[in-house]
């Protein structure tokens, strides 16, 4: 089977084809970063206006590149949410419209369960049932996964989302938006012990994260500190030693209580270099076997929506005509693909 | 000619098949329905019609001004529909719409649409050299205060902007009003099957929406995320 994947939930237009044979055959992608620069973060009405522009063209691209065409398509997957209803409403509808006019099969998939399925689209996927950390702009959550559809949310932000924290502190540093991959960057640079913040919920049991503190934190660290680059990234190394320490600390703990064998990160914040060396580690030391889906993949994609939405075709599903968007979608209302979905 | 139309940028969602001068259309009134609506509307009309895609000549859609979400789901749907038919589309001008519903009286039309935030989205129509009603001018939108009418032949007002904004009625105090017209997938029916007829049919991609109103990022800078 193969289907055409539509991903419009934020700020990056993209199209994938996945084959169940053959794998991914194709996957474009059009960042919309350099529209939102000048506003210091996602404009929904802006965001939407783009999609509209561009997702026809990338669509005929990745057809292109699959070497195939319309005729060549068993399937439809969108993201039907969480995000911008107003963006995610592109990628529906033209979704929708395809599918219909073509008689093919639609299927609106979650998002977050595209970001947690996206490992599987690499050459060693792995098994279920795993843990996954998913940490982004929108999200951080630890959830226990046995297959596709079935997920148990172990633990979620309660107030700002990883890549968020990493956003907000880099503007407080000056840096560019989107500031998350330059805080990492110039990190690496940064002196140890110059500055020190707290792991935040680290010293109280469960599995939530809380990351609003540790940019106030930041906030009071460098008041009245003159920023030079070598200060920027002083704060910068502590800011992120702090963040993954809470995320390494919270998997070992979720690893330790759920005694699954398997660690998968996804998300944006995923690609962080520093995440994924210490989350290795802590794989090496446990026996535990640790995922990630390529860098490209660990941002927002349509490869992830195409695979999560042939999976639950291929069994079978199928939605109706509605044209579906939702910016709330809890992830535990999924079911496996094949039984009624919520 | 055999023409598909959706509009989706009002609180009225419409469908409507044009087959050979005949029209089958379905309304319906909703808030934020049209999302869910549009497609098994479409879908119920092209059965009774008996009609299949490969039996058109090409596609319409209401092109804006009107609510942006709205907009933008009549043009993703028809922008799919048209890459997977591989037909023509055209965009209609939801005012050319309105005032297509009075082109029977032969007389010319001030259309205000209801804009929101203190706006209306307006045009006026007049009887072209083909005799068929023609937008005067350009489309404009702004405060109620900022509409003006110097064409004398302009007997009748039309539109919600005259329900949300009683200023507009004591402006124009001659006109005769029908405030509660909306646009309807019929008319952009038979004004889209025009267009086709003198070749402006574009590929999917070129089916755009045409806001108005587009200094939008500070009305939006609260939402930032």
């Amino acid at each position: 089977m193969r289907v055409l994947g539509i991903e419009t939930s934020c700020d990056e237009t993209a199209a994938a084809v996945f084959d169940g044979e053959r794998g991914l055959l194709g996957a474009r992608l059009y960042s919309q970063i350099a529209l939102h620069a000048e506003y210091g973060g996602v404009v929904p009405e802006l965001a939407s206006r783009d999609h509209v522009r561009k997702l026809v063209p990338l669509i005929e691209g990745v057809l292109e590149d699959a070497g195939i065409t319309l005729a060549d398509l068993d399937g439809v997957a969108y993201t039907a949410g969480p995000g911008l209803a107003g963006a995610l409403l592109v990628g529906a509808s033209v979704a929708q419209g395809l599918a219909w006019a073509r008689g093919l099969p639609a299927v609106g998939v979650h998002h977050l369960e595209g970001h947690l399925l996206a490992p599987m689209l690499e050459p060693e996927p792995p098994e279920f049932p795993f843990l996954a950390l998913l940490v982004s702009g929108g999200h951080t959550l630890l959830a226990s996964v046995a297959s596709q559809g079935d997920y148990q949310i172990l633990g979620s932000s309660l107030d700002d989302a990883a890549g968020e924290a990493f956003d907000k502190t880099a503007k407080l540093l000056g840096l560019p938006y989107p500031g998350g991959p330059e805080l990492a960057r110039i990190a690496e640079s940064g002196r140890p012990g110059r500055f020190s913040f707290p792991r935040p919920m680290l010293h109280r049991p469960g599995l939530d994260f809380s990351f609003s503190g540790l940019k106030t934190a930041v906030v009071v660290a460098v008041r009245g500190v003159p920023l030079d680059d070598q200060v920027r990234a002083d704060v910068a190394r502590a800011f992120q030693e702090a963040v993954v320490d809470t995320l390494e600390a919270k998997c070992a703990r979720a690893l330790q209580a759920t005694g699954l064998p398997t660690l998968v990160v996804a998300g944006g914040v995923g690609a962080n270099r520093m995440l994924r060396a210490r989350l290795k580690a802590l794989g090496h030391r446990t026996g535990v076997r640790v995922y990630y889906p390529r860098p490209e993949f660990c941002t927002d994609n349509a490869a992830m929506i195409a695979y999560a939405g042939h999976q639950r075709l291929a069994a079978g599903q199928r939605d109706s005509l509605a044209i579906r968007a939702m910016a709330r979608w809890p992830l535990n209302q999924l079911r496996p693909p094949g039984e009624h979905a919520a | 000619m055999k023409v598909l139309a959706i509009d989706t940028a009002t609180e009225q969602c419409s469908v409507a098949l044009r087959l050979e001068g005949r029209t089958i259309e379905e309304r319906a009134m909703t808030a934020r329905g049209h999302a869910e609506m549009l497609l098994p509307m479409v879908e119920r009309v092209m059965v009774e019609a008996g009609c299949t895609l490969a039996d058109l000549d090409g596609l319409a859609f209401g092109r804006g001004p009107g609510a942006f979400t709205g907009v933008r789901i009549a043009v993703g749907a028809i922008q799919g529909i048209s890459l997977g038919s591989g037909l023509p589309v055209v965009g209609i001008s939801t005012l050319a719409a309105v005032a297509q519903q009075f082109a029977g009286t032969g007389e010319a039309v001030l259309v205000c649409m209801d804009a929101r935030m203190n706006e209306v989205y307006w045009g006026v129509y007049a009887r072209g050299g083909d005799g068929r009603l023609t937008l005067q001018g350009t489309e404009g939108v702004g405060p109620a205060e900022s509409v003006f009418l110097d064409d004398p032949r302009v007997v009748m007002g039309v539109g919600t902007g005259f329900h949300a904004y009683s200023v507009l009625k004591g402006r124009f105090p001659g006109l005769r009003i029908d405030d509660t017209a909306l646009p309807r997938a019929s008319d952009i029916a038979c004004l889209g099957e025009l267009a086709l007829r003198r070749g402006e049919g574009l590929q999917a991609s070129g089916a755009q929406p045409v806001y108005l109103r587009d200094q939008v990022a500070w009305v939006s800078a609260a939402q930032v995320k």
